[in-house]
């Protein structure tokens, strides 16, 4: 029996999770605050992970719900970037300062 | 301590000190690259939690798929060793005051809560059993979510390709 448990990997994605959080608050750039979601989604991922291993190892639903957040990690990623780029090419700016144009 | 707790440990400090450095540091290529060794980190808990598929798929979808692409969009949008505009230093302390409150909330439910576990025997998380559950139509099945998911990956790939379309010139 090992000395690690479910606390300290409960620590690790906590952790990741609000360094997600701060960058995502810090962070003006589109591309930055995508890369804050990315860390935050991977945090929740390990989570599912942790909980499925150490206290409902006889079920698989951790497992598959990280399987299913990957995939619509990639697809909220894919479209992201494709917004970010069009963006791009009609400000020359992907910060969101510049993109007000919804403002009221 | 065993060599395997100090592994969990090497592998947790890796993958929270290249988070950290990913969200602060200033050039934005640099951040595309710790965000990358922040993600194979946690391909390494997951290979240490004894995972594997799910440790092959962050690695093939997350460090060859999405920060690819996030570096192709770095390219695609800005001078990649450009300094980017640095943050106000109260946005700074703001956010970092409402990450640390909700950190130390957080941490303190986590250590007050008692969880109980399951005591039957566990399912092997090996790939035949993944297949197995993933298209079956019984109980445990989670066939329905699949097709759900493709259906989405379809529809992001069709709105993608929308997005890039230009824009018909007029005549």
């Amino acid at each position: 029996m090992t000395g690690i448990g479910l606390t300290h990997i409960l620590f690790v994605s906590i952790s990741l999770f609000f360094i997600g959080v701060y960058g995502f608050l810090t962070r003006r750039n589109m591309i930055m605050m995508l890369m804050s979601i990315e860390l935050i989604l991977n945090s929740v991922n390990l989570n599912f992970i942790a909980f499925n291993k150490y206290l409902w190892a006889n079920k698989m639903d951790g497992l598959f719900f990280t399987i299913f957040i990957i995939a619509i990690a990639a697809a909220e990623a894919a479209v992201a970037i494709a917004i970010i780029i069009n963006l791009y090419r009609s400000h020359r700016s992907i910060d969101v300062e510049d993109a007000s144009d919804l403002k009221f | 301590m065993t060599a395997q707790d100090i592994i969990f440990y090497l592998l947790a400090a890796f993958t929270l000190v290249t988070g950290f450095l990913a969200v602060t540091t200033t050039k934005i290529f640099r951040s595309a690259i710790f965000l990358l060794f922040s993600l194979i980190g946690i391909a390494g808990i997951y290979f240490w939690l004894e995972y594997e598929f799910i440790a092959a798929v962050q690695i093939v979808v997350y460090v060859g798929g999405i920060v690819v692409l996030i570096i192709f969009s770095i390219f695609l949008t800005q001078e990649a060793g450009a300094n980017l505009p640095d943050t106000a230093m109260t946005k700074k302390i703001t956010g970092g005051i409402a990450a640390a409150c909700g950190f130390g909330f957080t941490l303190l439910q986590v250590l007050q809560h008692n969880f109980i576990g399951t005591t039957e025997p566990g399912i092997e998380p090996s790939v035949a059993n993944i297949g197995n559950r993933m298209l079956g139509v019984n109980e445990f099945g989670y066939s329905l979510p699949f097709e759900v998911v493709s259906i989405l990956l379809l529809a992001a790939m069709v709105g993608c390709i929308v997005i890039a379309l230009k824009k018909p010139v007029e005549k």
